[in-house]
């Protein structure tokens, strides 16, 4: 019976194995086009350096918001929708957007993080409440929504290479032991026991917004093992079971089932509960740009607060509200913004080191990603199942990709963008970094290229350029321990009149909890500058 | 046990023998390899005497630079001999399945089918010559050549009898080549197996066995093969061929039945297709009180917009195809023409090339009547064209008391999905009544008429139809229980429901 270990100890075989081939097939002679970009490190390492100009100019606004990803535009967006118009947003890089940004080429857009948005729940009404602004919730009937078909994702969602074939959906059906059949409907099984579960005060064992779970002593227990030691203690050793879970743990943690609390690794399979009147319940939603259209919509609507190109390097708070000195990028020159109020919409060890009010960034782990868009002539195929969205290998290092085309209603074969995903979880985020930013462009397009035509060999020829993107620090890992030893709360403790805002205070980098912390933060700053507002979390 | 080694004692009668009986199967599968080629490319590029005449042109020259050629084989000429014989299996052998598989995949077919032409002559050619080396010690020259060509040219002659009479009709092409293709090798190993056991060619007999096995899977699996080459399935003659980027666009004709294949599925056949269209285009048309403004999605063979222009108060017929070489042909070819009687050339047609859906999202022009005539839906892209998110976009296209109708596959082998796409088209708001007719060449085949008012009875149909009367639209709406009516979910583009079905109803009828 294989037990983690030998599963893992396969898998790094494997993508030994991979290596070694990716070197042995790399033709040397031919260089893809494309680009090697990334959030802007070397923005952000400033920090560690210090040294910045004193003030020459000091601005006034009465709340603050620094960091344009995810939370902070939810916090600006709360602010908008409360009538205070007197706000700026100031973002590190050149574009706010977070995760969520996303690019375009002459063939589609794409995204460069996050690239959907599952059905919300009914706990998560800010997200309801935004999709209804956004007109993508177009109606009610009963309790639940109807969503504008053209935002579902078409199917089919999600094919599987597996044993030489695509199948449909992300777990094998076909070539399976007796324990992995076992195995398999034990486990998914217990997860709908615990997507059903509520407790005494009505609450989802696991909800989105995380901060709405339950806290039953039994379910917050799982926080204090690893996803991997909890299967084991179900004695699921099951190979595919193992093998589709640490799918899932790298997919949306960046990080190995060993190292993921068993409090997230239930999460992410007993947490959705989204349902609409007219597509099944655990359906997503999707655009070409992935989350960079909701970003981008949510932008439109703020950009005249926005200020870009602004390195935050000190936030403090004064007698009269708080202070921010600023670096602005383009003129060189140091800026201090006085606010009432400061939203800190910045990710848990940023916040840390830009003020003495965060608790330290010990405890706090990043997963390092690497994204890459791929500009192909074709639609990708392959034998079995026709061409998903989603497209995943089960023997690849990669998470595979995802067609950003796919919502296409044209039945015209054509060129497509495919974003290919990569949490580099095989090795300490340390040393992870520092191959994202050692490693040259070829040797990340080499990567992908092999990948993906080992997965697809009908793409040779076919590629026509790859776009790197580099992620540091995508997404908080969510350790056993993170979620209930205290660290977390801590982290998320409002300081009026400085108020935090990430998904890192939820422990899930999730659009939803990321939302969640922006207006959090937005209504409690509301509340203690005493501004009238209508929270819609309630 | 001979032995052909220089010094060796040979027994030339048994070794000769085998050898002059390899020169008769060398000719024999040569010669087939030429018929297939030939053959194959008159079925699928038509003009039989161009095709065979540039095939057999080919071959022979390609024969004679084998020939030419052989000098540059100074020694082992067994050894060269059995792996060309080998070589001959594989690539002949495979020939005739390798083309049908490559015909609707590659840019131009013709490169393909000369290479492998020029090279199996090549290989011939290369042969004889070196059996001949080979054998000159054993015979007199005069006899050698006297009966190594003798084998030769019975071999054709046994070649040339046996492929239209006993090959083409009971193996058909790819299995007569799999199973020269043994002979060939068989030949090659035989030839091996007769030599001592220290002259050996282990490497020459491993292959050969392999090929063998190869072979003779391809010959077992040949049936498989012709379902994959969709072209080898064609029943009747094929006189045009076209693989556009969006479809393969097939024609065949035998006597006065001319038939449309796209991707390999049936569109009609002249015999009958009558039946199809007229039901298709008078049952909504007759129902429409003055239909002026008619939209045509799919269709571009313009057979329903020959129905359409029946009815002289029509002013405009709006025609949105996806692949504008089907318009294009359908405009130009003659027969063609002379089949639709050239309506999609009268000036009251409008050829849109698009996408229909996203044609439809763009859309403010408003129709009397829609015939909404798409391929089955075979795939996930075909199917979005079937989803409630369609014929929501397509109600908008409508004037008060418009009537559409949609082809909507059979719902005798399919009642599932031809019922999901009523329950579909009454999802977006319309009042449906589904009917059926009997086209022989589709089988029993149904339409769903779609309205944004009541559905009512039929007014006056034009002269001159073969099919449709009052009576026979009447009794079209009557489903016995076998297709009858039952629940279905709504087909939308986030479950492809009605592709699921389609797929599921027509594999358990396909087998």
């Amino acid at each position: 019976m294989p037990t983690r270990r030998t599963v893992i100890a396969g898998s790094i075989a494997g993508a030994a194995a991979i290596g070694a081939g990716a070197i042995a097939l790399a033709p040397h002679d031919e260089t893809i086009p494309g680009t090697l970009s990334g959030a802007d490190f070397r923005r952000g390492h400033r920090l560690r350096g210090g040294n910045f100009p004193e003030p020459s100019e000091t601005v006034r606004t009465r709340v603050a918001i620094v960091g344009g990803g995810v939370a902070g535009l939810a916090a600006a967006w709360t602010l908008a929708d409360a009538g205070v118009q007197d706000f700026r947003l100031l973002e590190l890089e050149d574009r706010t957007g977070g995760n969520a940004r996303s690019g375009r080429n002459d063939v589609s857009a794409y995204p460069l993080g996050a690239h959907y948005l599952p059905l919300p729940n009914a706990e998560a009404k800010g997200v309801i409440h935004l999709l209804e602004q956004l007109g993508i919730i177009t109606g009610w009937q009963g309790d639940k929504p109807v969503y504008d078909s053209y935002q579902l994702v078409s199917d089919p969602e999600e094919r599987l290479l597996y044993l030489g074939k695509w199948q449909e959906g992300l777990v094998p059906q076909k070539g399976l032991s007796e324990v992995d059949v076992h195995d398999l409907k034990a486990f998914f099984a217990a997860m709908k026991a615990y997507e059903g579960r509520r407790d005494a005060q009505g609450r989802p064992a696991f909800a989105i917004p995380m901060e709405l779970s339950s806290r039953d002593p039994d379910l917050l227990a799982l926080d204090k093992l690893s996803f991997a030691q909890w299967l084991d203690q179900q004695g699921w050793h099951s190979s595919v079971l193992r093998a589709h879970v640490r799918y899932a743990c790298r997919d949306d943690y960046g990080t190995e089932p060993d190292q993921v609390s068993a409090w997230a690794g239930v999460h992410y399979f007993a947490s959705r509960r989204g349902h609409a009147a007219n597509a099944d319940p655990d359906t997503m939603l999707t655009w070409p740009e992935g989350n960079g259209h909701l970003v981008g919509r949510m932008a439109a609507r703020l950009k005249d607060h926005f200020d870009c190109g602004r390195i935050i390097h000190r936030v403090a708070r004064t007698d009269k509200g708080a202070q921010i000195d600023a670096l602005d990028v383009a003129s060189g020159r140091g800026i201090r913004v006085e606010a009432d109020a400061v939203v800190l919409a910045t990710p848990h060890f940023v916040s840390a080191r830009l003020t003495a009010d965060a608790p330290s960034a010990t405890g706090f782990d990043y997963a390092p990603w690497v994204v890459a868009a791929v500009t192909v002539d074709r639609v990708p195929a392959g034998p079995g199942f026709e061409v998903a969205w989603d497209n995943v290998s089960w023997t690849s290092r990669s998470l595979g990709y995802v067609v950003d085309t796919h919502q296409s209603l044209d039945r015209v074969p054509r060129a497509t963008v495919l974003s290919w995903y990569l949490p580099l979880s095989d090795l300490a985020p340390a040393d992870a970094r520092r191959e994202l930013l050692e490693r040259p462009l070829d040797y990340w397009q080499d990567m992908v290229r092999d990948d993906l035509l080992r997965t697809n060999p009908d793409l040779k020829g076919a590629i026509r350029r790859i776009d790197v993107w580099r992620w540091g620090h995508a997404m908080i890992r969510p350790v056993p321990g993170y979620f209930w030893d205290g660290r977390r709360e801590a982290a998320a403790a409002p300081r009026p009149p400085l108020f935090f805002a990430h998904s890192d205070l939820s422990g899930l980098s999730l659009f939803e909890e990321a939302q969640y912390r922006g207006i959090r933060a937005a209504e409690d700053t509301m509340t203690h500058l005493s501004i009238p507002y209508r929270s819609v979390l309630t | 046990m001979a032995d052909l080694s220089e010094g060796g004692v040979a027994r030339p009668s048994r070794t000769g023998a085998l050898l002059l009986a390899s020169a008769f199967v060398v000719a024999t599968c040569g010669l087939i390899y030429e018929l297939l080629a030939g053959t194959l490319a008159s079925y699928l590029l038509g003009d039989s005497v161009t095709q065979f005449s540039i095939i057999i042109g080919t071959y022979l020259f390609a024969m004679g630079m084998g020939s030419w050629c052989s000098r540059y084989v100074r020694k082992n000429e067994l050894v060269t001999f059995v792996r060309v014989e080998v070589l001959i299996a594989a690539i002949g052998g495979c020939s005739a399945a390798l083309l049908f598989l490559l015909f609707d995949r590659v840019q131009d077919f013709r490169l393909p089918l000369y290479g492998l032409v020029l090279a199996i002559g090549f290989l011939v050619g290369l042969e004889i010559p070196l059996l001949m080396r080979i054998l000159k010690d054993r015979l007199e020259f005069s006899d050698l050549v006297s009966k190594v060509l003798t084998f030769d040219y019975v071999g054709a002659l046994a070649a040339s009898l046996l492929f239209p009479l006993l090959l083409v009709p009971h193996l058909g092409l790819i299995r007569t080549g799999f199973l020269f293709g043994l002979f060939n090798v068989g030949v090659a190993i035989a030839v091996i197996l007769m030599l001592p056991q220290r002259r050996r060619m282990t490497i020459e007999l491993v292959v050969a066995i392999l090929v063998a096995i190869v072979l003779a899977a391809g010959f077992v699996a040949s049936e498989k093969i012709e379902r994959t080459a969709e072209v080898a399935a064609y029943g009747d003659p094929i006189i045009y061929a076209d693989a556009t980027p969006y479809q393969r666009i097939v024609i065949t004709k035998r006597a006065n039945d001319l038939r449309l294949f796209l991707n390999g599925n049936l569109q009609f056949s002249s015999r009958d297709e009558y039946r199809y269209h007229e039901a298709l285009v008078h049952p909504v048309l007759s129902r429409v009180a003055n239909p002026r403004d008619v939209l045509v999605l799919g269709g571009g063979d313009g057979l329903a917009v020959r129905e359409i222009l029946k009815y002289p108060g029509v002013r405009s017929v709006t025609l949105v195809d996806l692949d504008p070489a089907m318009t294009t042909l359908f405009r130009k070819s003659s027969m063609l023409v002379a089949l639709n009687h050239g309506s999609l050339l009268s000036p009251k047609v409008h050829v849109i090339t698009a996408d229909a859906f996203s044609w439809l999202r763009t859309n403010r022009t408003k129709f009397d009547a829609v015939l909404v005539d798409f391929p089955d839906p075979t795939n996930f892209a075909i199917g979005k064209l079937y989803t409630i998110s369609f014929y929501r976009e397509l109600a908008r296209a409508l004037n008060p008391g418009a009537m559409i109708s949609v082809q909507s596959t059979s719902p005798l082998v399919a009642p599932k999905a031809y019922w999901t796409v009523a329950t579909t088209l009454e999802a977006a708001g319309l009042t449906t009544r589904g009917y059926h007719v009997y086209v022989p060449s589709f089988g029993e085949w149904g339409f769903v008429l779609a309205s944004n008012g009541p559905i009512g009875a039929p007014g006056a149909l034009p002269a001159g139809l073969r099919f449709l009367t009052p009576r026979v639209d009447t009794l079209a709406f009557f489903f016995p229980p076998d297709m009858a009516r039952r629940p279905t979910p709504v087909n939308r583009l986030d479950n492809q429901a009605l592709v699921r079905e389609f797929d599921a109803e027509w594999s358990v009828f396909e087998g």
